[in-house]
């Protein structure tokens, strides 16, 4: 029972960080059409971007408390950055080549911003570990847990919500789901897709800022986080079917808790057991858990 | 006879050797180009790769100084200056026997290989190509157990090393200890130093059980549901040969959640972080620094100039992958000052009183060849930062020492390690064609 509770805490905090950083990865899928491989660069440079202004912060003395605010700060900034550099500087000379073309570009932008980061915050590992210490601890059937992964599961939640509520809820949802759908038609009725596009992306980047940033406190951020992640996100966001919110989340739980159960029960399949998950989604429904139905053009 | 010859030709040559190291010597050695490859991006430059190189660098700026302490003061090799060309050992495997194709074109001799992967690649390469190639860091012992290179040396004693004296100083300190789990990265070097350390200490102690073994993947991050695992375990003791970010954030995440409360934990590869983890390495923690080097390195002139060159250039103590790379060079420049000898020696005519002078300029300005310095290098044994390096394993290509263990204790917020014993060589590593293995299996006996 005690090994249970064990394996669903840990699975769904797990679930939470995976969460927050392969959201953002299916809305621009969703959205763009385009499997941006840059987005780990971005939950990196949301990271690094933590440990500078959060380290600053400390190093003038204000209220450890007030670390939080930098790690909210590092995502936003990162993303309005970044967002509409990498969108408007580059992408959108780019719209209409094929999707393979595309991940290339992108995949050319993580390399830059790979260097980019080890010429700003070198090659040392960097930490801010504050705030993971800072909220507590809770225990739980002899377990001793970090309040700091109730924050995550907190965040996580209120970004699935928040998500859920602008696509289904809002007029500028409509409009997304409207350029989701066809982007011809929708530009032809007078959305401006362009905008759409530059809006979607910068939420994207910020989502894995916002990942990064929210991981910095617990890990040593360093050179090579960045590809370690995508890969990872690459696989949830497989699973719960490119594009697909709810898919996203579906995915990162089932990672989560299959990883969880892997650690516990059979460490040696550990490794191995997030894309078994994968595969066997994949041979029984090769679009993922969470497909949206194509229409066919004529 | 023949020895009252030898004598002679030793002073013949020790007086040539003088006479031409004299300024006024008009024929200057060309200099020495050396292929230093090591990580300078990627998990591992940081805590390793970038610290070798700037110890390379540091060592090379003194020696072409003529700086370092005897018996390495003279100046470069053997009076020659030495150049350093260094590449990125990041890619993965394929890349690198490319990278070394390409290097070996330009350079006169390679030193590198922080990875084991990347060791076991170049090695047979390094053979094809026929390029004097100096395994610096890596650790596997596969190289020189499963391979026989003429060309391939490594100056650093292999990984058996490091798990074997990890379970002898814990059984030294920790008697008792009835349980052990551990958390290594699931990759050559993290599953050999597990594997090495479980069968040693399954000889030393017999009735000692093994509660789990978590491999999480290289470069994970994430260890929430490994430290619940490990929590549950209730062991005794903790093994870990994790390094890097992978060791910094498993400390990060483990520390909070009282998980070295309630076991006691052995970091093998743990020296090159007390500095930087400070208050984050619990008190009493075992660690090794994969051989006598960093607060381990035997006091002495070597070690004190390697301090202060490296202090100097990177502001900071070295750690184990200075002193690896120190080993590396000097034992590579000891080698070729020996086969320069050597030939300066045979240069002498024999009785022959003209000639001399031309002759030995001849064989100073060539400097040996490749073959005459791996003729010297085999067997050779060295004096380092770390000790004396003895190359007895591998058919004499495989250097070997005594090494190291300490327990963590923090005084006035610094971390200090107390209680440090030591291990001879013949304790921690097996004799000459034993495979690791095998000898940890016979009870690790001397031969």
């Amino acid at each position: 029972m005690q090994e249970v509770l064990a394996i669903l805490i840990d699975g769904i905090t797990y679930a939470s960080w995976l969460f927050i950083i392969a959201v953002g990865l299916t809305l621009v899928y969703g959205v763009m059409k385009i499997l941006n491989v840059a987005h780990g660069s971005l939950y990196a440079l949301g990271a690094y971007a933590a440990t500078s202004l959060g380290g600053y912060w400390l190093a003038h003395g204000y209220p450890p408390v007030g670390t939080y605010g930098m790690l909210a700060l590092a995502a936003i900034a990162v993303g309005l950055v970044a967002g509409p550099l990498i969108e408007r500087g580059l992408l959108r000379r780019m719209y209409g080549n094929e999707e393979v073309v595309l991940v290339l570009i992108t995949y050319a932008v993580f390399l830059i911003l790979e260097d980019l980061s080890k010429l700003l915050w070198g090659v040392d590992p960097l930490s801010i570990p504050e705030p993971y210490s800072l909220l507590g601890n809770f225990e739980i059937g002899g377990l001793v847990y970090p309040n700091y992964n109730l924050l995550l599961l907190a965040v996580s939640l209120l970004v699935g919500a928040a998500l859920a509520l602008v696509l289904n809820g809002t007029r500028q949802g409509k409009i997304l789901q409207a350029v989701i759908h066809d982007r011809e038609m929708s530009a032809a009725v007078g959305i401006n897709v362009s905008r759409v596009y530059l809006v979607t992306f910068t939420v994207g980047a910020m989502l894995a800022a916002m990942g990064g940033a929210l991981t910095a406190p617990s890990i040593a951020v360093q050179p090579g986080i960045s590809a370690d992640t995508i890969v990872l996100a690459f696989a949830v966001v497989v699973i719960g079917g490119l594009g697909s919110l709810g898919g996203a989340a579906l995915g990162a739980v089932l990672v989560g808790l299959v990883r969880a159960w892997a650690v516990h029960k059979w460490p040696e399949v550990e490794l191995f057991s997030v894309y078994a998950v994968m595969a066997l989604v994949l041979i029984l429904r090769p679009k993922g858990l969470f497909a949206v139905p194509e229409a066919r053009k004529i | 006879m023949k020895s009252w010859t030898t004598l002679l030709r030793r002073v013949a040559a020790g007086a040539a050797v003088a006479l031409l190291c004299a300024p006024a010597f008009a024929q200057q050695p060309k200099p020495i180009k050396i292929g230093f490859v090591t990580f300078l991006s990627g998990p591992a430059s940081g805590p390793f790769g970038v610290p070798a190189k700037v110890a390379a660098e540091a060592i090379v700026e003194s020696l072409n100084g003529g700086k370092a302490p005897a018996p390495h003061n003279t100046k470069g090799f053997g009076g020659a200056p030495v150049e350093l060309v260094v590449i990125d050992e990041a890619g993965g495997t394929t890349k690198q026997v490319t990278e070394y194709r390409n290097l070996v074109q330009s350079v006169d001799f390679v030193i590198g290989y922080i990875s084991s992967g990347d060791c076991l690649a170049i090695a047979p390469v390094a053979e094809e190509v026929k390029k004097l190639t100096v395994l610096f860091d890596c650790g596997t012992p596969r190289v020189f157990e499963e391979g026989s290179y003429k060309y391939v040396f490594r100056t650093r004693p292999h990984a058996t090393m490091d798990a074997v004296a990890a379970a002898l100083y814990l059984l030294d300190t920790h008697p008792n200890v009835k349980n052990f789990a551990g958390i290594n990265q699931n990759y050559a070097w993290g599953q050999d130093s597990w594997n090495d350390f479980t069968l040693a200490m399954s000889v030393l102690k017999p009735d000692v059980k093994v509660t789990t073994s978590q491999m999480p993947k290289f470069g994970a991050g994430q260890y929430g549901a490994e430290i619940s695992a490990l929590i549950q375990s209730n062991s005794d003791v903790i093994h870990s040969s994790l390094w890097g970010g992978d060791l910094e954030a498993f400390m990060m995440q483990a520390g909070p959640r009282d998980l070295f409360k309630k076991s006691q934990l052995i970091l093998v590869a743990g020296e090159p972080y007390l500095h930087r983890l400070g208050g984050a390495i619990p008190d009493g923690t075992i660690v090794g620094a994969r051989g006598t080097h960093g607060v381990f390195a035997p006091d002495s002139p070597l070690n004190d100039w390697l301090k202060e060159i490296y202090r100097a250039k990177a502001g900071t103590e070295p750690t184990y992958p200075a002193y690896s790379a120190a080993n590396a060079i000097l034992g590579l420049k000891a080698a070729y000052e020996k086969a320069k000898v050597a030939k300066l020696q045979k240069s002498i005519p024999m009785g022959a009183n003209k000639g001399v002078k031309e002759e030995t300029q001849k064989a100073y300005a060539a400097g040996p060849d490749q073959d005459e310095i791996i003729a010297a290098f085999e067997g050779l044994i060295f004096s380092s930062p770390s000790g004396r390096m003895a190359m007895s394993l591998g058919k004499g290509h495989q250097a070997v020492s005594g090494t190291a263990y300490g327990t963590t204790k923090l005084v006035s917020g610094k971390v200090t390690v107390t209680n440090i014993k030591r291990y001879p060589i013949e304790k921690v590593q097996p004799p000459e064609g034993m495979t690791s293995a095998d000898w940890i299996k016979g009870g690790m006996k001397a031969k």
